[in-house]
């Protein structure tokens, strides 16, 4: 199986690899807007919703979990996407009207690929990462590329050409500009550290997660443990660049009707809510790789350790196979990323939105001094420690 | 007006770096993420009603299955909206039902109008008409929502009498020999 799979050329790989990570993320993101409803509800002492099913289905037993789960108004909601009519106000530039949604997509699953989600060990014991392009630029292509995220909403809020889009698209460039700097800063103490003298210099996120299943206290540290402060500013400068509450600037339901999107309906205005929840995605994954030890299930239990512990209790030579290895840590990843994007939701129905000027002023007064802080303090410890 | 000086507490470390109070609020919603729900399924879990609450107004029976509205027509006159309307008709007598003279030949109530006061109970000289526990009327016409006079006894059913009134009164007047 695996070696007629590595036996196809590498393009055809490339195109099953990234229509499976394409096929995982699409519908993840839409169920997270399901999950996002139930999680609100639970936190407001509400069921959720909990009635829709097909009456075909009513009769099987164990569907009314699932029904209660709320997964058929899931499917009824994303169904009716496809039909409803596509309103197309009269007022706005239709071309970058109907092309901003699409956008919106394009650095929502273009960051996918330099993302690693496993690991599986080849036969001499090494792990290989599993990722769609194992480039060194890792993190530089996700900050160029999501950055780029933000001219959708600017050019949704200017296409609309009306006043609230507007104002949430200048809220979104500012807020973007605001916290890009700071989200940076925080992760260069992880790729000082990362890179040690005499290693090949690397910003690769798999190079990242290697260094934190190293061997030893101090290897299988995660960095969530040694750089706390690098890792609270990168969440919180997430939360602002995934336009999450309390950073809702963009959005502002409150005070800017829809803001960016108010003008979009339908199927549009979907792509807009998966693009977001893409974005939730990719970068929750990026903060599991970074600071929480990637596909590792535990602090100091690195992958091939806890294989090989599989193995002798278990005695099965099954744990040793690649695939079992990345299927594995793929799971564990997952697990992660869905953990951190439960804390998104969790923190979205417990903090209510920040005002504008509290938004610029966290942004450029605390966070930024903070990160430069941060940066300086481990340069200088990193100096003395691996100098 | 007297003006109220109001002291605002300068904040303390904790509450200007916001991350405290976020843990705090945290905790809070994830003890309600795992509590129980506090609403109710509507349709198949109904809420307790308190006694007092005025429902839709009924038309109510004695303890001895007897109509009790004479259809004075008092409720149709205190009515504030004009919801009530009271067709009066003769009653033919008959074994325990000697003393009444009039009831109602029809009774429609426009729930429609209803605004759900309670004064038709109120003004009730005889305790026949109650303002029960039933809170959801639904029709698809108007003329579905004009509740008549069968509608108003099957809605209202039997009632313990908290008076009997005209018990108390026959057994006043043998006792005393006539006078009341």
């Amino acid at each position: 199986m695996s070696d007629f799979f590595f036996g196809l050329p590498v393009l055809v790989q490339a195109v099953i690899k990234g229509l499976a990570v394409v096929l995982f993320i699409f519908p993840v993101a839409a169920a997270c807007s399901m999950a996002e409803r139930k999680v609100s509800a639970w936190i407001q002492r509400r069921p959720g919703p909990n009635r829709t099913i097909p009456p075909f289905l009513a009769g099987i037993p164990g569907m009314g979990i699932l029904q209660r789960l709320g997964l058929f108004q899931l499917a009824a909601d994303g169904g009716k996407f496809f039909f409803k009519e596509e309103p197309l106000p009269d007022h706005v530039h239709k071309f970058y009207f109907v092309l901003a949604p699409f956008i919106a997509m394009i650095p929502a699953f273009t960051t996918v690929t330099v993302v690693p989600f496993g690991a599986y060990l080849d036969p001499a014991g090494r792990v290989v990462p599993l990722v769609l392009a194992n480039v060194d630029i890792g993190i530089l292509a996700i900050f160029a590329v999501a950055s780029l995220g933000v001219y959708s909403l600017i050019l949704a809020g200017w296409a609309s050409n009306s006043k609230y889009p507007f104002l949430g698209g200048v809220r979104a460039s500012a807020q973007l500009i605001s916290y890009e700097l700071s989200m940076t800063l925080s992760v260069l103490p992880v790729f000082l550290w990362v890179n040690e003298p005499g290693s090949a210099g690397s910003l690769s996120l798999a190079r990242v997660v290697e260094f934190q299943s190293r061997a030893g206290f101090w290897g299988g540290t995660w960095f969530l443990f040694t750089m706390p402060v690098s890792a609270l500013i990168f969440m919180v400068a997430l939360f602002a660049e995934t336009n999450r509450q309390p950073f809702d600037m963009p959005e502002s339901e409150a005070d800017l009707v829809g803001g960016f999107h108010t003008e979009y309906g339908a199927f549009k205005w979907s792509l807009f809510f998966v693009a977001e929840y893409a974005n939730m995605i990719v970068g929750s994954s990026v903060f599991a790789l970074l600071f929480l030890g990637g596909w590792n299930l535990l602090p100091w239990l690195p992958l091939s350790a806890l294989l090989e512990g599989l193995h002798r209790v278990t005695g099965s030579a099954l744990w040793l196979l690649p695939a079992v290895a990345g299927l594995l840590s793929t799971l564990i990843f997952i697990a992660k990323v869905l953990l951190t994007i439960f804390f998104f939701m969790w923190v979205r129905w417990t903090v209510p939105r920040f005002r504008y000027d509290q938004v610029m002023r966290i942004g450029w007064k605390i966070l930024l001094p903070l990160s430069i802080a941060n940066l300086v303090a481990y340069t200088i410890g990193i100096y003395f420690l691996q100098g | 007006m007297a003006v109220i000086q109001v002291k605002r507490k300068p904040l303390s470390l904790a509450e200007r770096t916001y991350l405290p109070q976020i843990a705090g609020g945290l905790w809070t919603t994830l003890k309600y993420f795992f509590g129980p729900a506090e609403t109710l399924q509507y349709p198949e879990e109904r809420p307790a009603i308190p006694p007092g609450y005025r429902g839709v107004p009924t038309l109510v029976m004695d303890p001895n299955g007897r109509e009790k509205c004479v259809s004075c027509q008092l409720c149709e006159f205190v009515c504030p909206p004009k919801a009530i309307r009271i067709t009066p008709g003769s009653v033919a007598g008959g074994k325990g039902i000697d003393n009444v003279e009039k009831a109602p030949q029809a009774f429609d109530i426009d729930m429609l109008r209803c605004i759900y006061c309670g004064l038709c109970e109120e003004v009730c000289p005889e305790e026949a008409i109650f303002l029960q526990n039933q809170y959801s009327m639904s029709g698809y016409s108007r003329a579905e929502m004009v509740n008549h006079k069968d509608r108003l006894y099957e809605l209202g059913g039997t009632l313990p009498d908290k008076h009997f009134k005209w018990e108390a009164k026959k057994a006043a007047e043998q006792g005393a020999g006539g006078h009341h």
